[in-house]
């Protein structure tokens, strides 16, 4: 049986000396993750702003669909990008199946929706307050969408570390367009999937400790930042 | 339209992509594999000896056998290693590969709890002890995946004159997961199940269980190895791929396999013929 | 862009009309106060003054251009009630309207001078006091540089010294000939500031009249009413 002293007994093996496998693990793993993260705010902090100020007709199917696709399985996602980028699908011309390009691709639509639909949320309730001075000053929508999403940036920055959190957490997406290709394509999450399978449950649970600590590390990291944005 | 929208969008993401991230280079070769073979290590034994004799990087997917042939009718392999030797053939015949070379052989195992409930481990033949599983209604995990070891298991249960899903959910336990996660899943349950010899002797979780049953001829279990059709997949790495074939047939890539040793035990059999 | 000019003005909401038969004339710089019960709509007809709200009838024109018209709205500034501070500094958020304005950053200083808020200007502006708020509201307003600025009880719930800060403001801005209309309920207030008072009563004008005139002889029956309430001694 697994016992937590092996687990810790791993853990500082782990961390005692720089194993390079182990770095560029974690490196890949940050990299994929924090892009896509960036790529998916990019976007949906701007159109989550926009779904809560600006009316539309279908503006609330739109919002629907976002809250909706917060709870798209990673696995059923990573199908649809596979069959997406696969050599025999449409666009299997930019041969990026199974690279670190594809499994970005994957964790932004992951992330694009509860991006953008934390964003909304929070904006249109402090849209209730700003409607009418924003409409006094004759401020253009693209100004007003900057401004709102300025004045909210703290709570904002929650749902990004949101965003970030489901992309560095998954593992149904990146394990299918990225196939766990060692050296290439291979996360902390597929390589916990993998020593799994290999019955090598000590070491599976120390690079989840791993993973977390980083976790811990970026939380931190953003924490102590919130003070200098306030 | 869309292409070039596409196009300039991978021109955008091109900063976090480094030269090594690009699988449509010559010098690297996909292979959709079978776990065992991956999680056994014999590819980080291998593949460091090819790449450095060819210069051909082999990217390795591992993957259930059923889940490989797909990915590879998806064209997205240029070679196939597996072991589901109907499977193969008829992957073949359908035109998606080129030819398909006998690799090496190990055998399938059945591995079950210390106090083997079935009693089990003195009959001599897979058939008796099937049977001996389904009177005693001992819990069985399947794979349930469509993977070589499934279907091998699904053979050897036809042999055996029984229909072990009709007790599914009961004592016959499908998991739909790999060979590591079935394994787990019967340590974990004091169940009876069917490995590959390579995935058991390289696994780590195996608590009390021990091997009840070997060595009876129908659990002979042969690894096969395809080039994939570039008349069905344009894109596909031809040239490496078949570079990477021919060496693993090779006396050289033969011989390594016979050297390859886990905890001083030989795991595969080289029986390619030259 | 004076005279503001409204003809038999009307505005519905929810198919109730809150505002009718409204007809009003402010050709006068200065102070005008709109004054009445709660709910008697004179945050409404400040809005619709500022061309936020279009009336379901009649119509509203500054110097001939209708009110919602985005060149009349462009010379306008408005505090609401609440004033609303952007999450930022004291001076950005000053800097945030001389930015969309267009106008120099160097009248910051001034603005931040007239408010009173010069020490507090790189403070979070919402760790400020409810009176320093409302005076950064209206600086914030004032660095429009409008031509009108609309307030909307602006010392609502304040004490008598922030009171007395907010009217010297008020007090800059007619200097620099800026036309004030605001909604106050403080008579007293309204006695010290007001050149003309315009009582609503129910959605209705019921009176315009010189202040003078207003606080010792109203016409209407309503506003004699509203001020012998509030004279009442105690």
């Amino acid at each position: 049986m697994t016992t937590f002293s092996q687990v810790l007994s791993e853990v500082a093996m782990l961390l005692s000396g720089p194993d390079p496998d182990l770095i560029e693990i974690v490196g890949l793993s940050l990299r994929v993750s924090v892009t896509a993260t960036v790529l998916a705010c990019l976007i949906g902090l701007p159109l989550g702003a926009l779904l809560a100020i600006r009316p539309f007709p279908g503006r609330g199917l739109c919002t629907l669909l976002i809250n909706t696709l917060m709870g798209m399985p990673p696995v059923v996602l990573g199908l649809m990008v596979y069959l997406l980028l696969s050599r025999s699908g449409p666009m299997g011309f930019l041969q990026l199946l199974y690279t670190p390009t594809a499994m970005i691709i994957a964790q932004f639509a992951l992330v694009l929706p509860i991006v953008a639909a934390l964003t909304r949320q929070q904006v249109e309730d402090s849209w209730k307050d700003y409607c009418d001075p924003m409409h006094s000053l004759c401020v253009p929508t693209t100004s007003a969408v900057q401004t709102l999403l300025w004045d909210n940036r703290l709570s904002l920055l929650t749902a990004a570390l949101a965003g970030f959190s489901r992309a560095i957490s998954e593992v149904g997406a990146v394990i299918i367009v990225g196939g766990n290709i060692d050296h290439l394509t291979r996360v902390m999450t597929t390589a916990i999937v993998l020593e799994t399978s290999k019955g090598d449950l000590p070491l599976a649970l120390a690079l989840g400790v791993v993973l977390m600590t980083i976790a811990l590390i970026i939380n931190a990291l953003v924490f102590s930042s919130k003070g200098k944005l306030a | 339209m869309i292409k070039n929208i596409l196009l300039s969008l991978s021109v955008l993401l091109s900063p976090c992509l480094t030269h090594a991230d690009n699988l449509a280079d010559d010098k690297t070769v996909l292979l959709q594999s079978t776990t065992s073979t991956a999680n056994s290590g014999l590819y980080d034994y291998l593949l460091p000896v090819f790449e450095s004799q060819t210069g051909i990087q082999v990217n390795v997917v591992a993957v259930g056998t059923g889940q490989a042939i797909k990915n590879a009718t998806n064209c997205d392999a240029d070679v196939l290693l597996i072991h589901a030797r109907e499977s193969e053939l008829e992957f073949v015949s359908q035109g998606y590969g080129i030819e398909r070379h006998d690799l090496m052989y190990n055998d399938f195992i059945i591995v079950g709890p210390q106090s083997d409930p079935a009693n089990i481990a003195n009959l001599n033949t897979i058939s008796d002890a099937l049977t001996a599983i389904a009177d005693t209604q001992s819990i069985f995990i399947s794979r349930g995946d469509d993977s070589g070891t499934h279907k091998k298991e699904v053979s050897l249960w036809n042999n055996a004159d029984t229909d072990p899903t009709i007790h599914s959910g009961k004592w016959y336990r499908e998991t739909g997961s790999g060979m590591g996660a079935t394994l787990n899943l019967a340590v974990g349950m004091n169940a009876y199940t069917l490995t590959d010899r390579a995935t058991w002797l390289s696994f780590k979780n195996r608590g009390s269980h021990r091997i009840v049953i070997e060595g009876d001829e129908s659990l002979f279990n042969q690894y096969g190895i395809i080039l994939v059709n570039p008349a069905k997949c344009p894109r596909s790495n031809v040239e490496s791929g078949q570079a990477f074939v021919n060496w693993m047939i090779s006396e050289t890539g033969q011989s390594l396999i016979e050297q390859y040793k886990l905890n001083a035990q030989q795991l595969f059999y080289p029986n390619a013929s030259q | 862009m004076l005279p503001l000019q409204i003809r038999q003005l009307a505005v519905c909401i929810d198919n109730k009309a809150l505002l009718h038969n409204i007809d009003l004339t402010l050709a006068d710089k200065g102070v005008s106060i709109l004054m009445g019960h709660n709910g008697a709509g004179k945050s409404l007809l400040l809005r619709c003054m500022h061309g936020l709200i279009e009336p379901a009838a009649g119509s509203l024109q500054w110097a001939g251009i209708h009110a919602t018209d985005i060149n009349s709205r462009h010379r306008q500034a408005m505090v609401f009630q609440k004033p609303l501070m952007l999450n930022r500094s004291v001076a950005g958020n000053i800097l945030y309207v001389l930015k969309l304005r267009n106008k120099p950053k160097d009248r910051l200083q001034q603005h931040l001078q007239t408010a009173e808020l010069e020490s507090q200007s790189r403070q979070s502006a919402r760790s400020l006091s409810g009176g320093e708020q409302q005076r950064l509201a209206i600086a914030r307003a004032l660095a429009c540089e409008p031509e009108v600025l609309f307030l909307d009880e602006p010392t609502a719930n304040l004490d008598p010294e922030a009171t007395q800060k907010i009217e010297s403001q008020i007090h800059h801005a007619t200097g620099k000939s800026i036309k004030v209309i605001m909604v106050t309920h403080d008579v007293a207030q309204a006695r010290r500031i007001a050149d003309d008072v315009v009582f609503i009563h129910k959605g209705a004008i019921t009176e315009h009249t010189k202040a003078k005139t207003f606080f010792t002889t109203p016409e209407s029956k309503q506003a004699h009413d509203y001020l012998a309430a509030y004279v009442k001694p105690v």
